[in-house]
């Protein structure tokens, strides 16, 4: 893995005063985003305009494409000439972008989408929170495949959040997500943004033997490929049909074995080193308050409220969300009395922590159908419920 | 067929062939490997560095083309073809992208994105390979099926009013128009020689009926027969106003080169108006020394 400082063009250096959508635009430009393909969606515009605005000052292109259809197809074609690409949607255009997410897996192309989601389903609540495109952040395209989504809980994280997806992007040719939500993405808070020489990025997974050799998906030892570009010399071929490791289209299930197998296991035997998470007071915790994104700032309320009242709380908060941090849970599950489990859905993520949990200790979900944060009480009454 | 449409020299093809993957998937008698003939003899012809050619297809029979070419190819989702383009082009502007795919992938399924293009004038060559149903799928009513042709789901004949594609191109914007049979070898391989020059979205449309399926549903003969019908049938007339190619149930073809001008491309637009409002400011995007005209 090959690592470099960031382009100072693309970073803002400074002290700054940003919302989250505005920050995951910073975000992108300093990790070098020169290729920007969007659509208007409320409440993720912004992130678009403000791409809009500063691209032409880096060297790069923005474009306003007609669809979300068009969006994803352009930043998997840029991607494949070299650029470093990213595009901002929330749920009618990330369902739109679902054909074409499955195409960048197959191609096993790094792009970068951010969701700033909202309440559903259909055109649902435009201007309001929601947290329920999560499973299909995971597997809303058809097929079977893996992709990795981190889950940012402010501004300052949709920042480096949106640094560190397309260092995972690149890492493992991967369609890597940001789900943010509309809260965070109108959220002004501070936002610091370091000197260009402190921001570490990854580089792509560049070939470099003889042209003739190359297999554009022939796993490498981390069985992730190595990637060249369009218009080098290569004449090499892709495809979204099932492939062989030359990129040639092959119909059958031992092909089809290969091919599927890799791009799970590719994500998933690489788990330990893309997940992250945040854990605080575990130890001696018989509760664990499990949460994502903005939701974590509402139950961090009903946290301490449950301290205070002498219940031994601890929280655990998934910063990457995809892939699922089964092997924490799984451990975790054997030694507290239940996990409580607030998200702004009707039972989403909270499904893979009762799989984790495998009966050992209960699991109960707070939801919220969208629209607003929790209550904190709810998130409380909750705990009290689970320390009976 | 007269002298000037026969390909004069045999040219081996096969270099710029993936000769790994012949044989082909198409049915004997298929007009399609003939387009990539002239294709590959129109790129022979041109002076442009191959490795920088790019060829991108969508779905369908047409859509494999991108399987069978040595060059950097890729073989997208039904539709999205020309994004995907748009993408590789603005990325890379020393890129040459061609989109080489079906009626259906791109003035059905990927219409809007066809239109847009053209509008934004997007440095790209379309080669769109009219066979006049989904051909892949099993000869389904397509969006330039003619008005009374039967296909598998219009089993009483087709009812709904066919697109023009030059129409529609022309309406949209684009800069470079042709139509050609797909046996006028020549004629495509010298617009194709012609879009590859000029800067700006060119659409080639050849009418290559479809053998399998079109030709056998409507019993219109097979093989060369069915192709000779075509060019037979057809008038050049170079220059056409494009509202007069409507294409009616095995009547007359209008072909020809029909539009040839110049307009800034997307990235030319770009650069001259950005640059214009922010001066200094402005980080000159990819611009190129092209030879092309
Ligand atoms: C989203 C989507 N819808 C439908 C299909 C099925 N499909 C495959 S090819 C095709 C039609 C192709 O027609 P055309 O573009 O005219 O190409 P042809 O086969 O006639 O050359 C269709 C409908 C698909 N692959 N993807
Ligand atoms: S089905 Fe029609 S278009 Fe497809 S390969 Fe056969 S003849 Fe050609
Ligand atoms: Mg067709």
């Amino acid at each position: 893995m090959k690592k470099v400082k960031a382009d100072p063009k693309g970073v803002l250096t400074g002290s700054h005063y940003l919302d989250g959508d505005h920050s995951l635009a910073e975000g992108g430009l300093a990790a070098g985003c020169r290729f920007f393909a969007g659509y208007p969606i409320t409440p993720s515009t912004e992130t678009a305009e403000r791409f809009s605005e500063r691209i032409p000052t880096v060297g790069g292109v923005f474009i306003q494409m007609e669809d979300e259809l068009g969006s994803i197809a352009a930043l998997i074609g840029a991607s494949w000439a070299g650029k470093k690409v990213m595009t901002v949607t929330s749920g009618p255009g990330f369902s739109l972008m679902m054909e074409n997410i499955g195409l960048a897996c197959m191609m096993e192309t790094p792009i970068v989408i951010a969701n700033v989601q909202r309440g559903g389903p259909s055109t649902g609540l435009p201007t309001l929170t929601g947290q329920q495109d999560m499973m299909q952040a995971r597997w809303g395209s058809h097929g079977d495949y893996e992709i990795i989504a981190l889950s940012p809980d402010s501004p300052q994280e949709c920042f480096d959040l949106t640094i560190e997806a397309f260092n995972l992007a690149e890492m493992f040719r991967v369609p890597t997500f940001v789900m943010t939500d509309e809260c965070i993405g109108h959220m002004h808070e501070k936002v610091v943004i370091p000197p260009a020489e402190e921001i570490e990025l990854v580089e792509r997974k560049w070939y470099t033997g003889p042209k003739e050799k190359y297999l554009p998906y022939k796993p490498d030892k981390d069985l992730v490929p190595f990637m060249i570009k369009a218009g080098d010399g290569y004449r090499f071929h892709t495809t979204g049909l099932t492939r062989d490791e030359r990129g040639y289209p092959v119909i059958n299930a031992e092909c089809q074995d290969v091919c599927v197998r890799h791009l799970v296991d590719k994500i998933n035997k690489n788990a330990d080193k893309i997940i992250k998470l945040k854990e605080e007071e575990i130890d001696n915790a018989e509760i664990i308050v499990i949460s994502y994104g903005i939701t974590s700032r509402v139950a961090i309320k009903a946290v301490q409220k449950a301290r205070k009242a002498g219940i031994k709380v601890g929280t655990l908060r998934l910063i990457t969300v995809w892939p699922f941090p089964e092997k924490r849970i799984k451990e975790l599950a054997k030694k507290i009395k239940a996990f409580v489990f607030p998200e702004i859905n009707c039972g989403q993520v909270v499904l893979e922590v009762e799989r984790c949990s495998w009966g050992q200790t209960q699991v109960i979900h707070v939801p919220h159908c969208g629209g607003w944060v929790h209550n904190p009480d709810d998130i409380f009454n909750a705990i009290k419920e689970a320390a009976k | 067929m007269k002298k000037e449409d026969q390909l004069e020299e045999k040219n081996p093809i096969e270099d710029l062939l993936r000769m790994d993957r012949i044989p082909h998937i198409w049915c004997p008698g298929c007009g399609i490997g003939t387009v990539v003939t002239s294709f590959i003899e129109a790129l022979k012809k041109s002076k442009l560095d191959l490795d920088k050619v790019v060829v991108v297809s969508g779905i369908g029979c047409t859509g494999r083309v991108a399987g069978y070419v040595k060059l950097d190819s890729f073989h997208t989702t039904h539709g999205r073809a020309v994004p995907f383009a748009t993408g590789l082009k603005l990325a890379n502007p020393e890129l040459n992208v061609v989109v080489f795919s079906g009626d259906g992938d791109i003035a059905g399924i990927g219409g809007n994105h066809f239109i847009h293009a053209a509008r934004r004038n997007m440095d790209i060559t379309i080669i769109c390979v009219n066979n006049f149903n989904y051909a892949m799928t099993g000869g389904q009513v397509a969006a330039t099926t003619p008005l009374g042709a039967n296909a598998s789901t219009a089993p009483y004949g087709n009812f709904e009013f066919p697109f023009s594609l030059p129409y529609l191109a022309d309406a949209a914007g684009a800069t470079y128009i042709a139509r050609w049979t797909a046996l006028h070898l020549r004629r495509v391989t010298k617009s194709i020689q012609e879009a590859l020059s000029r800067r700006g979205f060119s659409f080639i449309e050849v009418i290559t009926p479809c053998v399998t399926l079109y030709a056998r549903r409507n019993r219109l003969g097979d093989g060369l027969n069915l192709l000779k019908y075509y060019y037979d049938n057809s008038e050049i007339h170079h220059g056409a106003d494009t509202r007069t190619l409507d294409i009616s149930y095995q009547g007359k073809l209008v072909v020809g080169k029909f539009v040839d001008k110049e307009k800034p491309t997307f990235l030319d637009a770009m650069n001259e108006h950005l640059g214009k409002v922010l001066g200094d400011k402005y980080v000159l995007y990819g611009r190129i020394n092209d030879d092309r005209d």
